[in-house]
């Protein structure tokens, strides 16, 4: 294989110079967000299957004040990802006919109905 | 030729990005916010006899995997993407990994989830 010197356009800082890529960029940090609170619940899903006191360490450690910090970041994501979701819907589904607006406030009553229902069912079995 | 494999990517990409969409703020709120700080929610309310029971119970052992699943594959696509656009062209190196961790860590979940009874 012969190496070819191609040129290369910088691309390094290229999404600060324009605040809808900002957006976009901060966007996307919520997907590590995501990534770590999964593995979060596996690891409280393992500690629940080896017993009661790994249960609870486990427990101490998601009530640690740094945790209950990451969880508020992590929750301010996902509120704007809900948010962005929705948002993008009538481009995403490029194919459903119905006017872009009613799409996205379809998609985020839904996701309010969906949170509250979550919530009513957490609150109906545990008072 | 051969079959690509993107579109099954792409598929959970966007079942976990419409499930997070719909509960991840609540499911955070409640798991990470609301129980452990006994506000809104009793602190117990995530005792191990309650999780025990939930682990138990058909829809949980079905949605806590799917959960896991969705949401790793979800923020995994975006963050392999996230990784070209910020000049780290990693390859399939990287997809091996992120994809990896998500694939073992679902296994994980519900191999213990099993093993509850």
């Amino acid at each position: 294989m012969s190496s070819v010197k191609t040129y290369v356009r910088p691309m390094a800082g290229w999404w600060r110079r324009n605040p809808f890529f900002v957006r976009y960029m901060i966007r996307e940090a919520s997907a590590p967000l995501f990534y770590l609170y999964a593995l979060w619940l596996v690891a409280g899903i393992v500690a629940l299957s080896l017993g009661p006191s790994i249960y609870a360490a486990w427990w101490t450690v998601a009530q640690y004040p740094l945790m209950i910090v990451l969880n508020l970041v992590i929750l301010v994501f996902a509120v704007y990802h809900t948010w962005t979701w929705f948002s993008v819907l009538p481009k995403t589904t490029p194919d459903i006919d119905v006017a872009p607006g009613t799409l996205i406030g379809a998609g985020i009553v839904a996701a309010i109905v969906a949170c509250l229902a979550l919530f009513a069912f957490a609150w109906g079995v545990t008072r | 030729m051969k079959r690509s494999n993107a579109p099954v990517f792409w598929a959970l990409f966007g079942a976990g990005g419409m499930l997070a969409a719909l509960i991840a703020p609540m499911l955070v709120f409640i798991t990470g916010v609301a129980v452990p700080t006994g506000r809104l929610l009793p602190a117990d309310a995530m005792s191990y006899e309650r999780m025990l029971t939930l682990a138990r119970n058909g829809f949980g052992k079905l949605a806590l995997p799917l959960v896991v699943l969705l949401f790793m594959f979800h923020g995994g696509l975006r963050m392999y993407h996230s990784l070209h656009h910020l000049g780290f062209h990693t390859g399939s190196g990287a997809k091996a990994v992120i994809f990896g961790i998500a694939v073992l860590a679902t296994i994980a979940a519900a191999v213990a989830l099993l093993a509850v009874g």
